[in-house]
């Protein structure tokens, strides 16, 4: 029951299907829409809110938000993403970030969207410098939790894709943090072949893969050529 | 540790797990069994448990760690909760924190030697008009001066039975409070302050009388006459009744479910715990005929850890309905109409007021609200269509029936029908519990309740607004100040900003940590308010905190991280001149908060010599 209808996007008009998030109708249409926690693939999870957009004049979450026929939504106005820059400020004052020495450097996520929203000087929040432990315990991969910006994806990649349930969230509030199933990676069924430990799953520094940090040098990683969100957004110019 | 030890943890969590029947949703009864056995669910009961019901121990964890009740570290086997709200400091709390800690030579979070007492803050406990308070366990003990908590202590040293405590404790230490709560089942020094029984709560009711006229109406029928009334919401929201009860009703559905909110958790609000405690039979009522309505056999009452103290009551009341046949199978002679109810408890978490937090926690996750849509109407509890209402609005729904919807529409103003309880608390002659007709304005309250020189009332909690002297002609309903029934006075002598910074820390422990902007955002307003509070603020400070107010207003997922900025954001709209007066300038393009001396003293640490410049008797 293959249901379209039409909805619009910064006045563009969107094509959607019966089911589909706004977040999903808009990349088929090949218009980004920023985002940090989801990736394609697993369940959208709703807890970033960068992706936050307004529909019919309230705000929501475009990952979570089923598109809606006729819907009227807002995505690239100076107010939305001055909160997007807002939130991904925020991300990077909760932990520890030191891009040039990072070697998720290029390959970050969280790093290209900073630049994708125009974030290039330091900003007026206070850096929080939680002291966070890592985790060098598996032979092939690290877990450096200075840099986690609990997105959640190692989580479902985990249980619902892998069908290991390694990784869950523990503690509340600015607590919450990423927990493991044992006291050290070394003793859970972690695996280069996971999903979770393929690169780009973790969009930040967090889990890195023992041995290839610079495997690419900097200057030609994923987000040195070209915007987060380009591979999207060359959508609209390939005919449909 | 002796192999036998361990041997018992593995039965005791074998004999839960099998008492809930292996069934992972019930993961709140479970942990709270093995919480109050062991007095603390460590990482090897946590794997146990995750085995025994095959699931993984970070799982457990995340429950574990997610609710303030439980803990993976040892409590005493008294557990004493001293609630920490910002009334309960201004009736002298902090002294009495300290007297504890002194009398059981104990700091907060710490448990004594002997494993007997542990000591604890705990958030609003749902005893504002008789602070300060604290739970033992979770015997309440109220009214408290320096003298009457060493008293306590010395007391509980001589009796440290935690199973007879509320049995013996009360009794010997003070009288029993009003009501029934001096019966047997409750037994507790708790008073409810009932200050003005209102047309509607605290009338005169026959019992079920309501139900009973609600089984000569069609479901369809008891939804409309429901939504004629007006009854809209009473947690605060004010969202229609009898359009959530159709929502319910109408997705085709195997199964349906009803909860009631009996998760009192916004600091100053004890209106439902007075409801819990003398109009039960009233709320059950008002289940039954929700039941009905929507089409739904199990109910449950969401009932907050603090007031486990009625639980056994509150059970009572539940067998006495099925005795009389209002619970149970074909209720008062309807064939096909089964419906009954369980009680859930809670573990200490503000935001599982929510109705979707609070769907979560009866399941047995982590209490994090859901993405919606869906709306639990449509798919909730375990899937399935939920209701979720307010003790206080089930309530009301019962006096309906019993009355008629043209009744209670005739009560209250125009868009708010009926009567409202409120909670209040704070600089009075009166505090307690009042159920008024909407549209009372707050200056007929503070002459009501006594209150004099008031210098500023906040409505419905931290959640709600503070509103001053030029505002109190306003009035109580959702045309103008919307409560879910808390209102807290401070009268002039009130430090506003200590109380806005304590609001403040109250949301950054009670944020899920979810969502980006209630997580972090809460965090960061608290550190700017501590600067201005310091008094070295400047006018771009003032905006800094719109500002990341407004964000998280506009990118929360949920209420409490849209509603946490409220207490900041009207003090400042409402009270501008107690920021402007903390603001200054900054001097030269010099930021006044750089306090060059403080900046200095780490570095004289880390080298171990002091300034040639900054340093006037500096000499070689
Ligand atoms: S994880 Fe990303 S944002 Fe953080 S330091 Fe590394 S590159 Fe920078
Ligand atoms: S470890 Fe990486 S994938 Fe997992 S929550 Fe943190 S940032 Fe996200
Ligand atoms: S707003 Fe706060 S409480 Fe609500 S989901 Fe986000 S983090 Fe959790
Ligand atoms: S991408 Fe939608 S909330 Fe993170």
């Amino acid at each position: 029951m293959n249901q379209t209808f039409e909805f619009t996007l910064d006045g563009r008009v969107i094509r959607a299907e019966r089911g589909q998030s706004i977040m999903q109708a808009a990349d088929g249409a090949g218009v980004y829409i920023p985002r940090l926690c989801d990736v394609e693939g697993l369940e959208p999870e709703g807890s970033c809110r960068v992706c936050t957009v307004k529909v019919n004049g309230r705000f929501a979450a475009a990952c979570t938000q089923p598109a809606e026929a006729g819907a009227v939504v807002e995505s690239e106005t100076a107010e939305i993403n001055h909160h997007r820059r807002m939130l991904v400020q925020m991300l990077f004052h909760e932990g520890n970030h030191l891009c040039p020495i990072c070697e998720a450097s290029g390959n970050c996520e969280l790093q290209a969207m900073a630049y994708r929203l125009g974030i290039h000087q330091p900003t007026r929040f206070p850096y929080l410098q939680p002291v966070r432990p890592m985790d060098a315990s598996h032979p092939d991969i690290m877990l450096d939790y200075n840099r986690c910006i609990r997105c959640g994806r190692c989580i479902r990649a985990s249980a619902d894709v892998d069908g290991k349930h390694i990784f869950d969230f523990v503690g509340r509030g600015i607590n919450k943090q990423i927990g493991i199933d044992a006291d050290y990676l070394a003793e859970t069924a972690a695996s280069l072949d996971d999903l979770t430990f393929s690169p780009g799953l973790c969009p930040v520094g967090c889990i890195l893969r023992k041995g290839q940090g610079f495997a690419t040098p900097i200057g030609q990683r994923r987000f040195d050529q070209e915007p987060i969100g380009s591979d999207i957004e060359r959508k609209r110019e390939e005919p449909a | 540790m002796p192999a036998a030890a361990t041997q018992t943890t593995t039965e005791l969590v074998a004999q839960v797990c099998g008492r809930f029947g292996h069934d992972r949703t019930r993961l709140m009864d479970m942990l709270w069994a093995l919480q109050k056995a062991l007095r603390g669910i460590d990482k090897a009961t946590q794997a146990l448990l995750a085995q025994e019901l095959g699931t993984r121990r970070v799982v457990i964890e995340g429950m574990v760690s997610f609710y303030a009740f439980f803990t993976d570290r040892p409590t005493g086997r008294l557990a004493i909760r001293l609630c920490d709200d910002v009334i309960d400091r201004h009736a002298g709390m902090e002294e009495i924190s300290r007297t504890l800690q002194q009398e059981l030579g104990l700091g907060l979070e710490q448990t004594s030697a002997d494993g007997l007492f542990s000591l604890h803050h705990t958030p609003c406990i749902g005893l504002s008009d008789q602070a300060p308070a604290l739970l033992v366990n979770e015997v309440p003990v109220t009214r408290l001066t320096p003298e009457r908590a060493r008293e306590l202590i010395r007391w509980l040293r001589r009796n440290p039975d935690p199973a007879g405590l509320a049995q013996t404790l009360v009794g010997d230490f003070a009288p029993l409070g009003d009501g029934c709560n001096a019966d047997p089942l409750i037994h507790s020094l708790v008073e409810n302050q009932i200050r003005l029984p209102g047309p509607v709560l605290f009338a005169e009711h026959r019992p079920f009388s309501g139900l009973q006229a609600a089984l000569q109406q069609s479901p369809a029928q008891l939804i409309a006459e429901l939504s004629r009334s007006g009854l809209r919401g009473r947690g605060g929201a004010g969202f229609p009744t009898g359009r959530k009860w159709d929502f319910t009703h109408r997705p085709p559905a195997e199964r349906r479910y009803l909860i009631c909110n009996a998760d009192e958790g916004e600091p100053g609000t004890f209106k439902d715990r007075v409801l819990l405690t003398e109009k039960p039979d009233l709320l059950i009522e008002g289940m039954v005929i929700a039941a009905r309505a929507i089409g739904c056999a199990e109910g449950i009452i969401y009932l907050r850890a603090e007031y486990e103290y009625l639980l056994a009551w509150l059970e009572n009341r539940l067998a006495a309905a099925r005795a009389a046949g209002w619970l149970g199978q074909a209720i008062g002679g309807v064939q096909g109409f089964d419906f009954d109810i369980r009680i859930q408890m809670g573990a200490g978490a503000y935001v599982c007021g929510e109705e979707s937090a609070l769907i979560s926690s009866c399941e047995g996750l982590r209490g994090e609200p859901k993405n919606r849509p869906p709306f639990p109407a449509e798919r909730g509890y375990l899937g399935c269509p939920t209701c979720v209402d307010n003790v206080e609005t089930l309530a009301c729904a019962a006096r309906i029936f019993a009355e008629g919807a043209d009744w209670f529409r005739a009560l209250g103003t125009e868009q708010s029908s009926g009567s409202k309880l409120l909670s209040i608390s704070g600089d009075c002659a009166r505090p307690g519990v009042y159920e008024v007709e909407f549209g009372v304005s707050i200056a007929e309250l503070l002459a009501l309740v006594g209150a004099e020189q008031t210098g500023a009332v906040l409505v419905g909690g931290p959640s709600g607004q503070f509103i001053g002297a030029d505002q109190f002609e306003r009035r109580i309903g959702f045309e103008d100040l919307p409560t879910g029934g808390a209102l807290l006075i401070f009268n002039q002598s009130r430090n506003l900003l200590q109380v806005v910074n304590h609001y403040l820390d109250f949301f950054i422990d009670e944020s899920c940590g979810y969502c980006t902007p209630c997580r972090v955002g809460t965090v960061f307003m608290k550190k700017r308010m501590e600067k201005l509070v310091k008094g070295s603020a400047e006018p771009s400070d003032l905006d800094y905190l719109k500002n990341l107010g407004a964000t998280l207003r506009a990118s929360s997922r949920c209420g409490l991280g849209l509603t946490a900025p409220n207490p900041v954001l009207s003090t400042m709209e409402h009270f501008p001149m107690i920021y402007s007066a903390l603001v200054k300038p900054p001097k030269d393009g010099q930021h006044a908060y750089f306090d060059i001396q403080a900046a200095l003293e780490e570095s004289r640490h880390l080298a171990k010599r002091r300034s040639m410049i900054y340093d006037v008797d500096y000499e070689n």
